[in-house]
């Protein structure tokens, strides 16, 4: 039965986390983005909230929502909307708890997801992408040879969320199989195994200053039968990776929903030739189709989202709001800057830092998960 | 719950409706070429299919809401061809005495197909330039005017008229009227030639001191300004429901395309493969990847609409953000997949090349989607059609 009816708790998380952006998120979006940081006050203050817990089973100490991609969805558009870098750090836990809850086996689930479940924020993360320019999550270069019961794995990662803290990373390798969305694994790797490089210095990209991006060597480190997500069955690949491209598709609806609300009043107050310019078709019309499309936007998510959440197949919807969100979020953050003019390329304003975490945020296969 | 799963039984109409435009396809070409003929009531395929409207009516209610499910019914509609496998009883005039008509006026005129006849010469969108005018004598009104690009002018029993009742009121002046068929001083001067939706008769009308009783005055006298746009207002009340579903017509039109290009090129090797990463696809699955989420996106809006109608809210943005998607993805996905078949996409031997015509309407009437931009923009700007023009 179709319908867009958010329950009520589903509501009540919204407008709390909608208030938390822009409290904390909004307003601090610029100096975290100049001094490349996220402060530790803002991780807790997010980690009170309970985002990343939410989804673990009560007999692990978490919130026992079952599912809750659709809420994810809500709430990771309600975080991009005050700032998808800061909100991306917020919930970057999340890119290692969900596959674990999803995949993990019992054992797994026994030992890693009470790290969660504490008072304070507790980082660990995926390691996804590769140094490629062509770089495709079908066709990985990390490797995860046989070495009698264990795994050898070798490779390189980079762009990984917030790796400078993380405890854990979640290394995803191409399978033993061979390439293919389907044949991809995932190996929980302690930080401090023998092999693993975490490196001083960070990836640094265009936007999302405000969260780290960490870079991964991985010389040869034997990774125990144990570490290998999901054991024997391994992991639903095309259901991880649907999960993260509808992530980072959410932060990104919130990015163009910010954009679109912060021109109306612009365009109401500047005024050209003697009348406001929103009263001109040519930016009115602009706006227009903002409107139209953070609308549009949302459903797909929405709709990605749920198929998830129901346990259907969503490699297509999730792969048709990649595409979609990637192209509209990209042209609402390109025209909010031609709407501010001028000002829309001084650091004064916010649409420049959209414009960044826009372009970063839709070619990344996905810095969040649902 | 956020869902957008159909039951099987919504499913199994919905696949029905798609076997009744399967069977009309091989009358569409025919009717495209004999613009001059007007399809029959029903084809007679019509008696091997039952209808779906008893089974509509009979859905659960607690299954996915009226109008929702209504825009699903339109593109499942279009998907077959524009030429319905039966004529609908009714026309838009007829939403419109729904819409603004007295208790007494729906019920002689609710069985009788009435078209709405607003366009004229020298205005389109712009509704408050109307010059068509009604003039009260004793107990009648008495209308002179042209109006032009009045779908189902001809078929249709009557029409509805908007003309003003004094032109310097604007749009408070203007009301709408229903004249039958017959009525001395109203005639059809001409059926339209098209580019597509040739089976849909377009007619223009012209009205010559022609007089029609107080009471068909559209909402009653009641209706005639003191203070206010009242009337207007309730005849554009129309186009808040329609809007979205000429929205679901471009998106079933887009959807039709998109199959037939999607079956045409997988037999030829090209199909699109979910899992494949973008560097190892064509062009030409790129685009139809693009079409694909184009289309999606078209269709949720739409379902948007009618969702928000269904509970009782305001969606007269929304309205307008489903008829400006829908007119999108009618113009750019039967040209998108023509360009991806090549050079026999455009072959009359297919009926693509007829869906791209027939399409082609749906970012034009019930307000361009540039129309559908002022509204929204007027919206989030909260400024009048005069602020914002």
């Amino acid at each position: 039965m179709i319908s867009f009816a958010l329950s009520e708790p589903q509501q009540l998380a919204r407008d709390a986390v909608r208030e938390f952006a822009r409290r904390e998120l909004r307003e601090r979006a610029r100096r975290c983005d100049e001094e490349s940081r996220c402060p530790d006050d803002l991780l807790e203050k997010s980690w009170a909230l309970g985002l990343a817990a939410a989804c673990i089973p009560e007999e692990f100490g978490g919130g026992g929502v079952a599912g809750g991609q659709t809420t994810s969805a809500v709430l990771l558009e309600e975080l991009g909307h005050g700032c998808a870098s800061l909100g991306a750090a917020a919930m970057a836990p999340m890119l290692f708890v969900r596959p674990l809850v999803e995949f993990g086996t019992a054992e797994q689930k026994r030992q890693y997801l009470p790290l969660f479940t504490g008072d304070r924020y507790h980082a660990a993360t995926l390691a996804l992408h590769e140094p490629r320019f062509t770089f495709d999550v079908a066709a990985l270069e990390t490797t995860a040879e046989k070495r009698g019961a264990n795994r050898v794995l070798r490779g390189e990662k980079r762009l990984v969320p917030m790796a400078d803290r993380a405890s854990h990373f979640l290394v995803v390798a191409r399978g033993e199989r061979g390439p293919g969305l389907s044949n991809i694994e995932a190996f929980i790797v302690p930080r401090d195994a023998p092999g693993l490089r975490v490196h001083d210095e960070g990836d640094k990209t265009i936007g999302f200053q405000a969260m780290s991006w960490g870079r991964l060597t991985l010389d040869s480190v034997e990774a125990p039968p144990a570490w290998k997500l999901g054991g024997d069955s391994g992991i639903d690949g095309r259901r991880l990776i649907a999960g993260l491209r509808v992530g980072g598709a959410a932060l990104a609806v919130g990015v163009a929903r910010a954009v679109l609300e912060t021109c109306v009043p612009y365009a109401k107050e500047r005024v050209a030739f003697g009348q406001p310019i929103a009263k001109k078709q040519a930016i009115a019309f602009m706006i227009a189709d903002m409107r139209i499309e953070v609308d549009a936007m949302r459903w797909l998510v929405w709709k990605a989202a749920s198929e998830l959440e129901q346990g259907l197949d969503a490699t297509r919807s999730a792969a048709i709001a990649q595409d979609y969100v990637g192209r509209r979020a990209m042209k609402i953050a390109d025209d909010g800057i031609q709407v501010f003019g001028g000002h829309g390329f001084i650091r004064d304003f916010p649409l420049e830092l959209w414009f960044r975490n826009a372009r970063l945020l839709t070619v990344h296969e996905g810095p969040a998960a649902v | 719950m956020v869902d957008f799963r159909l039951s099987p039984n919504d499913t199994e109409i919905l696949e029905q409706v798609r076997r009744e435009g399967l069977a009309v396809r091989k009358h569409a070409r025919y009717f495209d070429d004999h613009e001059e003929e007007l399809p029959p009531e029903k084809f007679p395929e019509a008696d091997a299919l039952p209808g779906v409207s008893e089974r509509v009516m009979r859905r659960p209610a607690d299954d996915t809401p009226a109008a929702t499910f209504q825009m699903l019914l339109g593109m499942a509609r279009q998907w077959g061809d524009t030429l319905p496998l039966r004529q609908p009883p009714l026309a838009l005039g007829n939403a419109a005495l729904q819409a603004a008509g007295t208790p007494e006026q729906k019920e002689r005129w609710g069985a009788t197909a009435l078209s709405m006849a607003i366009t004229e010469p020298g205005c389109g969108s712009d509704s408050k330039a109307i010059k068509t005018t009604a003039r009260l004598d004793g107990d009648h009104w008495v209308i002179n005017g042209e109006k032009i690009f009045v779908t189902t002018g001809i078929r249709a029993k009557g029409v509805v008229v908007w003309a003003t009742i004094d032109a310097q009121r604007g749009r408070a002046g203007i009301k709408s009227f229903v004249v039958m068929k017959g009525t001395p001083g109203f005639e059809v001067t001409r059926k339209e030639k098209k580019l597509g939706i040739r089976a849909s008769d377009t007619a223009a009308l012209s009205f010559t001191d022609c007089r029609i009783p107080r009471d068909h005055l559209l909402g009653g006298d009641e209706t005639v300004p003191r203070q206010g746009s009242g009337g207007f207002r309730g005849v554009m009340k129309t186009f808040n429901m329609t809007r979205p579903g000429v929205g679901a017509i471009g998106i079933g039109k887009a959807r039709a395309s998109l199959d037939f290009a999607n079956e045409a090129l997988a037999k030829e090797g090209v199909e699109i493969d979910w899992e494949r990463s973008r560097y190892a696809r064509s062009a030409i699955e790129a685009k139809l990847v693009q079409m694909e989420a184009d289309t999606e996106a078209a269709t949720l809006t739409c379902l948007r609409a009618g969702w928000l109608a269904d509970m009782g809210e305001e969606n007269n943005v929304e309205a307008s953000i489903a008829k400006a998607k829908g007119g999108e993805v009618s113009r750019t996905v039967p040209q998108g997949c023509i360009e991806a078949l090549g050079a026999m996409g455009a072959s009359r031997e297919h009926l693509l090349e007829k869906w791209l015509r027939d399409g082609r309407i749906t970012d034009i009437y019930e307000g361009t989607g540039q129309i559908q931009r002022l509204i929204i923009a007027r919206a989030i700007f909260a400024y009048t059609s005069e602020e914002l023009g």
